[in-house]
């Protein structure tokens, strides 16, 4: 085909002007300016509140009072528990992420060991107000042991026991105090409208904190060193125990397999479907929101059984981190000493019921001192450190989702056993040291 | 008496067995037009497709996981490492890797059938004009044409245990016990959820192109085979299933690939929760690669797959190419 001049000369004009466009489109983020004011940084905020919009009505004021402070403006995006893990892991792999984000703390030393964050070094963290400001067993858990921490902690959180004040006194009951004590009591008041747990049975966070917290009970790990070790007897014993609230106490709602964003639990326990959950201390603002007064129900430690340690919780919080690209490196050390200030962390510390992370801060989650002294103490003295290994990252995922999944088996009507229990932990195990 | 001229060129071609003289070996003027109308889709081509892959093959043969991904230079060698373990049947990964693939094939077979046999059933019926006709190709073709997204999240909505409308249809149809409503998105079940919402996604693709593909088949043979006392099954076998036969060997190659390789629907049905019995190829290495941050190995699940694929590919081609030069 012959084509005229003024056809081919049109063609190449029309072709050269589409890999211009394509290329302005594919341009990378804009340039970073060293002066902090004036610039914009990008935060990625974890859903501690009651939903992804009530996190964004919590921050939008705190966030602007800085922009007031300092100039700098804050992007902010809150990023559900189901995503969160990922889209951090997505950021650390392509180098595109945000400058600042929360993390789950038993999450900081896989991802201090990416080396795709900013440690906080003598002069970084001078930037953001020094170390001694923060409680101790809190920011122990910023990172490997000896190794500069990469995040510092911003809340605090511990996990309890929710109990139905009225159930409970209607059937004549007391708050439990074993492990067998608790099963009893779900067992008395489970009916054919009343279940006596509710559980997030399928959401791979709360699986894996209660495998740890039932380990721990049973004075067994989940590591030997910094290799994955997840067969030992104790911790295959305490998932069993754990699933058996489902399988042979059936105490829970087989649906539960289904609950996977950490509030389904909390809102059947505020509609009165569930008479106990075990929880986050953030259920408070949960179940307001659902309806419970404060008075309608009361908290315990998680407890322990017979024989076994006092463990309730593990030592649960979230940290802020800052990633080691960030153009915006001084805006971002502002932003974590604004957020990690005491003036901040009192004006959050209610919405998010946030056991405090600074020495001498008077905990402002809530106005019952005899909670606040409930979940402090748990948070003090009954908590379990999580392991501080660079697996710890592919431990929570591996052994939650195969909790996840054995939950399912079990829901969907199939026998769940000690000996499967040990196999699904075994892959597990197999899966996690691959990823060394 | 008219002058013979010879005859203009174009108007007569060459007799048979005579080759036309060669032309002049001389660039004709804009010789450059073709590969600069290309040359947009080449490079794009190389870089979001050629470039990444090379780059995925390069690392499935090093050690990328979580110590090194923010440095991949840092990364060891480990030449077929990743690929022993991936090969290694009686150890976890490797026999993970085995049932996700089985899941996979199983998977792939029945979507890719059954929406065949749906499609090939939807174009034959809405092959010849009737009132109605162009409302149900519409019809047809909504599955095809909504957002993917929005499609299956609405399919998850449906399969949910307690409050979906799948439950609520079958339990009015006391085909399940109120209190014994099945478990869809998790569970041995899961397989039929996402089998189901494949299919619903895919048919419609196959109506597409085999409509498309009868209206070259011509009415006049059906109507020949007609007065021979042709049946309509001895009509399909005998005059559409041929007529379509180069239509049909490109569907069933691209509907094979595009389903074996599906990660939206599970991954949009299923979110992070995979479970074992819907656990399909891409999503199994996307749980090896982004949530346990071990790279190396998932590229070279990738590889092995792509492999697979080929190979399949290949074998297809050949068959097909030798069934057309008998034909």
């Amino acid at each position: 085909m012959n084509f005229s001049r003024r056809t081919k000369i049109g063609a190449v004009i029309a072709g050269a002007a589409a890999i211009a466009l394509l290329a302005t489109g594919c341009s990378s983020g804009g340039s970073g300016s060293s002066d902090a004011s004036g610039t914009t940084i990008k935060y990625w905020a974890s859903n501690q509140g009651t939903s992804l919009a009530n996190d964004k009505e919590v921050l939008t004021p705190v966030l602007k009072k800085f922009e007031k402070e300092t100039g700098i403006k804050v992007d902010l995006e809150v990023v559900g528990w189901n995503n969160l893990q990922n889209r951090i892991n997505t950021a650390v792999t392509s180098g595109a992420g945000p400058d600042v984000t929360n993390i789950g703390n038993t999450w900081a030393p896989y991802l201090q060991a990416t080396g795709a964050f900013l440690p906080y070094d003598s002069a970084n963290m001078k930037a953001i107000g020094g170390k001694d400001k923060f409680v101790a067993t809190a920011l122990a858990t910023g990172g490997q042991e000896g190794k500069a921490l990469t995040s510092v902690p911003l809340y605090g959180l511990a996990y309890g026991l929710y109990y139905n004040k009225k159930m409970f006194a209607d059937a004549g009951l007391t708050p439990p105090t074993t492990w067998e004590e608790m099963v009893a009591d779900a067992k008395k008041l489970t009916t054919p409208s009343v279940w006596g747990m509710g559980l997030e049975a399928g959401s791979y966070t709360e699986n894996v904190h209660f495998a740890f917290i039932t380990a721990s009970q049973n004075k067994a790990s989940f590591f030997k060193g910094e290799k994955a070790d997840f067969t030992q007897d104790g911790a295959v014993d305490g998932v069993k125990r754990y699933l058996d609230l489902m399988q042979t106490d059936k105490v829970v709602d087989p649906s539960n397999a289904q609950y996977t964003t950490g509030t389904e639990a909390s809102a059947d326990f505020a509609k009165g479907k569930v008479a106990m959950i075990i929880n986050q201390d953030n259920a408070n603002a949960l179940l307001e929101s659902n309806g419970m007064k404060a008075d309608a129900y009361g908290v315990v430690a998680i407890p322990a059984p017979v024989g076994g340690k006092k463990i309730s919780s593990g030592i649960q919080g979230i940290n802020i981190s800052i990633y080691k690209n960030t153009k915006h490196k001084d805006a971002a050390l502002k932003f974590v000493k604004y957020m990690t200030s005491a003036a901040t962390q009192d004006v959050l510390g209610k919405p998010y019921v946030s056991i405090p992370v600074l020495k001498d801060v008077k905990p402002t989650f809530t106005d019952d001192p005899a909670l606040a002294k409930t979940f402090q103490d748990i948070y003090n003295d009954a908590s379990a450190p999580y392991p501080l290994v660079p697996l710890e990252g592919a431990f929570e995922t591996n052994v939650g989702n195969a909790v996840n999944n054995l939950f399912a088996t079990i829901a969907t009507g199939g026998t769940v056993s000690t000996s499967d229990v040990k196999k699904a932990l075994q892959t597990a195990e197999d899966k996690t040291n691959a990823a060394g | 008496m008219a002058v013979m001229t010879d005859p203009p060129r174009l108007a007569t071609p060459p007799p048979l067995g005579v080759k036309s003289p060669e032309p002049k070996k001389r660039r004709t003027a804009g010789w450059w037009l073709p590969f600069v109308l290309i040359a947009p889709a080449v490079v794009l081509e190389l870089v979001i497709h050629v470039i990444p892959m090379v780059v995925g093959v390069w690392m499935s043969f090093i050690k990328l996981t979580q110590l090194y991904i923010a440095n991949w230079s840092a990364a060891p060698f480990l030449g077929f490492g990743n690929y022993e373990v991936a090969l290694d049947f009686s150890g976890a990964q490797g026999k993970a890797l085995v049932q996700s693939f089985l899941t996979t094939v199983l998977f792939t077979v029945l979507v890719v059938g059954i929406s065949w046999v749906f499609g090939m059933a939807a174009a034959v019926a809405l092959q010849r004009s009737f009132w109605g006709r162009g409302l149900l190709r519409t019809l047809f073709l909504i599955p095809y044409a909504v957002p993917m997204y929005a499609g299956i999240i609405a399919w998850k909505f449906m399969f949910q245990q307690q409050t979906g409308a799948i439950n609520t249809i079958l339990t009015s149809l006391h085909l399940v016990d109120p209190g014994q409503k099945p478990f869809w998105l998790i569970g041995s079940n899961a397989i039929v959820s996402v089998v189901v919402v494949a299919i619903w996604r895919m048919w419609p693709f196959a109506f597409l192109m085999l409509m498309a593909g009868l209206q070259s088949v011509s009415e006049d043979l059906y109507e020949a085979s007609a007065l021979d006392g042709a049946k309509p099954f001895r009509q399909w076998r005998s005059i559409t299933l041929p007529g379509l036969g180069p239509v049909n060997r490109v569907l069933l190659l691209v509907m094979f690939l595009w389903t074996f390789n599906d990660f939206n629907t599970p991954f949009i049905l299923f979110g992070g929760n995979q479970p074992p019995a819907g656990d399909l190829i891409s999503i199994h290495i996307y749980n090896t690669s982004f949530v346990n941050l071990n790279f190396g190995f998932g590229s070279a699940m990738s590889v092995l797959l792509l492999l697979f694929l080929l190979l399949v590919t290949g074998i297809y081609l050949f068959i097909g190419n030798r069934r057309s030069k008998d034909a």
